[in-house]
């Protein structure tokens, strides 16, 4: 066991090896290495991204339901609004509607009897004509006291 | 394997501590402790550079997970420790990291597998190469006394493999030296620190060069001591017999630390002499 050629050998081979691990093996390795170490990091990236964006998404989408929320109560508040408005002009159009009906029923009722009345009020002057003609028939002229006939009607 | 027969226990510990070499004298090589290095260093390249050309930025499989978390944890021990920007570290950190740590898990085979396969082939292809003494021995010790059988699989307990190493590391520690404070400033660094006076520099460059060349020493020293020490325990332990089974056992789970620890205090070294190297102090 002396020290001998191989000695320079050994240190031959350890130049090539080296030169060849520098020329052919390191590099790829470490370029994969530290190409998927910058995807991983890439990745982890967007995903906190994305949870970021997810996290906004959420708040919009809570914000725009509210709004809706708010837009529906005031609609359907309006709409109350607009029903009670409608059925209490409905009601008053109906009112008057009745009170215009009424007072015409009455107004007619009133001519009705108006008419009824003249026509009793002739008729109970014929019949007093008449029957003042057929007591008076023999001495008195029904031309001669038709003023009085007359004033007669005008009373009743 | 227990020593019996022919081969004594003093041989059978040679067998396991000695490697298949060709050449002689200081240019001998250990082809069984290089070409293991060579093999399992080309292992990790190959099999890294499948992954980083098939690597999708997407979902991972499993086998590029793993592969991502060990560039990843080497990754994070550069980016903690060397500040400035440099493409070179990383890699040379993962390759040593790697490297080692393939090497010394090969010490976990048990220490008989690979040198009796490999004596087995070299009985089947090479019968010639069995020396003269041995043509008398049974079966399984020609198989131990071929000298293809000399094959050390644990690369890093060959204290060339961990110097090697060592040694390139020591060469970069000089370049980014270099590289980040210029020849002067590496120079000045050299020999006028600790001590700020033109007097003293030749006390400055003694102390400062038995700190630089004392890294590297003590980086591969450390690697192939440790890894070496629990080698030798490993062949005691298989010199036992059949009751080497628990033993190796408990000593293989205690031993995966160690592989694991030097694997990462020689890369966590090297790190922190590069950053020394390339930061003024």
């Amino acid at each position: 066991m002396d020290i001998n050629a191989t000695l320079i050998g050994q240190s031959i081979a350890m130049v090539v090896f080296v030169w060849f691990t520098m020329k052919f093996v390191w590099p790829p390795l470490n370029n994969a290495i530290e190409e998927r170490q910058k995807r991983i990091a890439d990745g982890l990236a967007a995903s906190e991204r994305a949870e970021k964006d997810l996290e906004k998404a959420h708040e919009q989408v809570a914000a725009e339901l509210n709004k809706a929320k708010a837009d529906a109560a005031e609609i359907i508040e309006q709409a109350r609004k607009r029903a009670t408005k409608l059925v209490d002009d409905e009601t008053q159009r109906g009112q008057e509607e009745r009170e215009k009906i009424i007072a015409s029923g009455h107004a007619e009722i009133e001519a009705e009897r108006n008419r009824a009345r003249e026509e009793l009020r002739k008729q109970v002057a014929i019949l007093a004509i008449a029957g003042a003609e057929k007591i008076i028939q023999r001495e008195v002229d029904a031309a001669k006291q038709s003023d009085i006939v007359d004033k007669l009607v005008a009373e009743l | 394997m227990a020593a019996n027969g022919n081969i004594t226990v003093q041989g059978y510990i040679n067998h396991h501590l000695n490697d298949m070499t060709v050449g002689e004298g200081f240019w001998a090589i250990n082809l069984g402790a290089l070409g293991w290095s060579i093999i399992l260093g080309s292992l990790f390249v190959i099999s890294f550079a499948l992954v980083g050309r098939k690597a999708t930025t997407g979902v991972p499989g499993k086998f590029q997970c793993f592969v991502e978390m060990i560039v990843e944890f080497v990754s994070g021990s550069v980016r903690e420790t060397f500040h400035s920007k440099d493409r070179l570290i990383a890699p040379v950190a993962l390759t040593i990291f790697m490297w080692i740590f393939l090497m010394n898990l090969m010490k976990l085979v048990p220490v008989d597998w690979f040198p009796t396969i490999a004596g087995f082939f070299g009985l089947l292809f090479n019968s010639s190469a069995l020396p003269e003494y041995a043509q008398n021995y049974s079966y399984l010790e020609q198989i131990m006394s071929h000298p293809w059988s000399y094959l050390k699989v644990a690369p890093t307990t060959d204290i060339n493999i961990a110097m090697g190493l060592a040694l390139g590391v020591f060469v970069l520690i000089l370049g980014y030296s270099i590289r980040y404070k210029g020849v002067g400033g590496f120079a000045k660094e050299l020999s006028l620190t600790p001590f700020n006076h033109w007097s003293l520099i030749p006390f400055n460059l003694v102390l400062e060069l038995v700190q630089l060349i004392s890294k590297p020493v003590s980086l591969g020293l450390r690697l192939f001591g440790n890894l070496y020490a629990g080698e030798v325990i490993f062949i005691l332990i298989a010199l036992v017999g059949l009751g080497q089974l628990p033993l190796h056992f408990a000593w293989a789970v205690f031993h995966i630390m160690v592989i694991l620890l030097q694997a990462f205090i020689f890369m966590m070294l090297t790190i922190v002499y590069l950053s020394m190297a390339a930061e003024d102090h």
